[in-house]
């Protein structure tokens, strides 16, 4: 479903280039639960923006359902983009717009009928438990809540794959453990599911495949691996 | 957490509901987010008051401009005097040959006796001068034809064909040397107020623009975080580009309400006070008479400065 083929990717920023990423390569097939797990600054979040287009490689090439996703049309992105719900480390919730909106901006895009966007909406704020949130402006949330609402968001309208780039950061113990049943209950459900964390928890008590990534390297690659760095 | 996703389906129905949902949808977005940046449409609008103002003074102006030159073109005449009274045959020959002519607008014959009728009208009262014609005795003023061109410019081309006129051993006396120097004194002022009023409106139209354009790009700049954003999660290029287009159309319609209301008000107060300055110029009247023009122009600069602003503006960041 998505193959990574020797990514490299280096930022030339200041006198000396930095390398995020290096000769990465992994295959994910279709219904997996990759976690990809690694310091800060190891290259996870360059190699979501890299498969979501938002940034070219320096080298090499990333296939989504056999698609090289660099080589898609400034026009087809945003239906590329529909089949992938990201939940952004820094949420990247719009602040113009309440939570209910936010979540329903998604489905809207996609052209969902008025009718579907208010069930669906109402249920996933359930989901997140934001229902008594639903009209409140991001900057008016908490760090734990805007998260929650960034989950909603990536998980409204039923992507095929689900990039979560530290969902848990600014959650407590008890909703991080609620964030990662729900996100191995979507991936039962069939969706792909690849979580780029650096919870030591979340990953033993998963026991699900985990590659690890060093200084733009993957280092490991298991299944049912845990975290050791 | 105990909500469950349901399965629907999300894409269906017809491509042009999908428009239509699609439209509704980016028509809303763009008022609510007008509604919620309060300060900062505020001061758009402001901006686009000022630009639609200037394009409205202009309008005006011109109107003015026109009104005093077309009053100071009509003053300007030139008269034929003739030697002896011509016969009432002459004076149709002479009055057909200069119809006939392209630049001459109206000819107005004057015989000796109107001629002598109209001066002493002029100077009742004035006894040096009365005296001085009882004194010359009988009527020493001439017959005169006095010719009207449609422009200044063209009282040269009338004066040249006198002089080889058919009936030119009839012609005492062309007054057009004598005005000549304020005829083209006249010329040059029309040429001058036209010149300095379409370079006066380039200048003001291009910097009411400029003003207008970095109003909405600033606008558009605070927003280039969230327009990346709506691009990752798969909102289409018109899809965001909507929303703003939207809110530059609100803005220029409430700018031209704004400002057609501030010049109304202003004519119909000022209107009277201008008559007195100039007189015959009715402003509030044309202003009203040319409602129509007036609101199509404003709406013009105001919608079509906001959408051209908006557009131009967030090209840039759609580019993720």
């Amino acid at each position: 479903m998505i193959s990574i083929q020797n990514i490299t990717k280096v930022y030339h920023a200041g006198q000396k280039p930095i390398v995020a990423l290096s000769n990465v390569s992994f295959e994910v097939k279709p219904g997996e639960f990759v976690s990809v797990v690694g310091r800060s600054g190891a290259g996870k979040t360059t190699l979501l923006k890299l498969f979501l287009a938002e940034e070219k490689p320096t080298s090499g090439t990333i296939l989504f359902e056999n698609q090289d996703v660099h080589q898609i049309k400034p026009h087809y992105l945003p239906n590329f983009r529909r089949n992938i719900g990201v939940i952004f480390q820094d949420y990247k919730l719009l602040p113009s717009k309440t939570t209910y909106e936010n979540i329903a901006y998604v489905l809207e895009v996609m052209g969902a009928s008025d009718a579907d966007i208010a069930n669906d909406v109402v249920r996933v704020l359930d989901l997140v438990g934001l229902t008594n949130r639903a009209q409140s402006f991001p900057e008016e949330l908490s760090g734990g809540e805007r998260q929650r609402a960034a989950i909603a968001r990536a998980l409204i309208h039923r992507p095929k794959v689900i990039l979560a780039d530290e969902p848990t950061g600014n959650l407590d113990p008890y909703h991080t453990k609620d964030i990662i049943k729900l996100l191995t209950k979507i991936n039962e459900m069939g969706t792909t599911v690849i979580l780029a964390t650096h919870n030591q928890d979340i990953i033993n008590t998963l026991e699900k495949r985990v590659i690890t990534l060093d200084e733009g390297k993957v280092i490991r690659d298991e299944e049912r691996g845990r975290f050791a760095l | 957490m105990k909500a469950r996703l349901s399965g629907t389906k999300k894409e269906g129905g017809s491509p042009f509901n999908h428009m239509k949902a699609s439209l509704k949808r980016i028509i809303k977005s763009g008022w609510l987010d007008f509604r919620r940046n309060g300060g900062l449409s505020l001061a758009t609008v402001f901006i686009m008051i000022m630009a639609i103002s200037l394009v409205t003074s202009l309008f005006l102006l011109e109107k003015t401009s026109n009104f005093l030159v077309t009053s100071l073109s009509e003053k300007v005449d030139m008269a034929v005097y003739f030697t002896d009274e011509p016969s009432s045959e002459e004076i149709n020959t002479i009055q057909k040959e200069l119809s006939g002519l392209a630049e001459v607008k109206s000819l107005q014959y004057i015989s000796k006796e109107e001629a002598l009728e109209k001066f002493v009208e002029r100077h009742q009262g004035e006894e040096v001068i009365m005296e001085s014609l009882e004194e010359v005795g009988g009527n020493p003023l001439l017959a005169s034809l006095n010719i009207k061109a449609f422009e200044a410019t063209q009282y040269a081309a009338i004066s040249a064909f006198l002089d080889s006129a058919s009936f030119k051993e009839l012609i005492a006396k062309v007054d057009y040397n004598e005005k000549k120097p304020a005829i083209d004194k006249m010329f040059s002022l029309t040429s001058t107020i036209n010149h300095t009023g379409i370079a006066l409106s380039v200048v003001l139209a291009v910097v009411a623009v400029l003003i207008a354009f970095n109003t909405v790009r600033i606008a558009i700049y605070n927003s280039r975080d969230e327009i990346e954003t709506m691009r990752l999660v798969g909102a289409s290029n018109w899809f965001i580009r909507g929303p703003f287009l939207v809110q530059g159309v609100i803005s220029g319609v409430f700018a031209v309400l704004i400002t057609f209301l501030v010049f109304g008000l202003a004519l119909w107060f000022l209107s009277p006070k201008i008559s007195l300055i100039i007189p015959g110029l009715k402003l509030s009247a044309y202003f009203f008479s040319n409602f129509f023009i007036i609101l199509l122009l404003q709406m013009a600069a105001g919608v079509g400065l906001g959408t051209a602003a908006s557009f131009l503006a967030i090209r840039k960041y759609l580019k993720v």
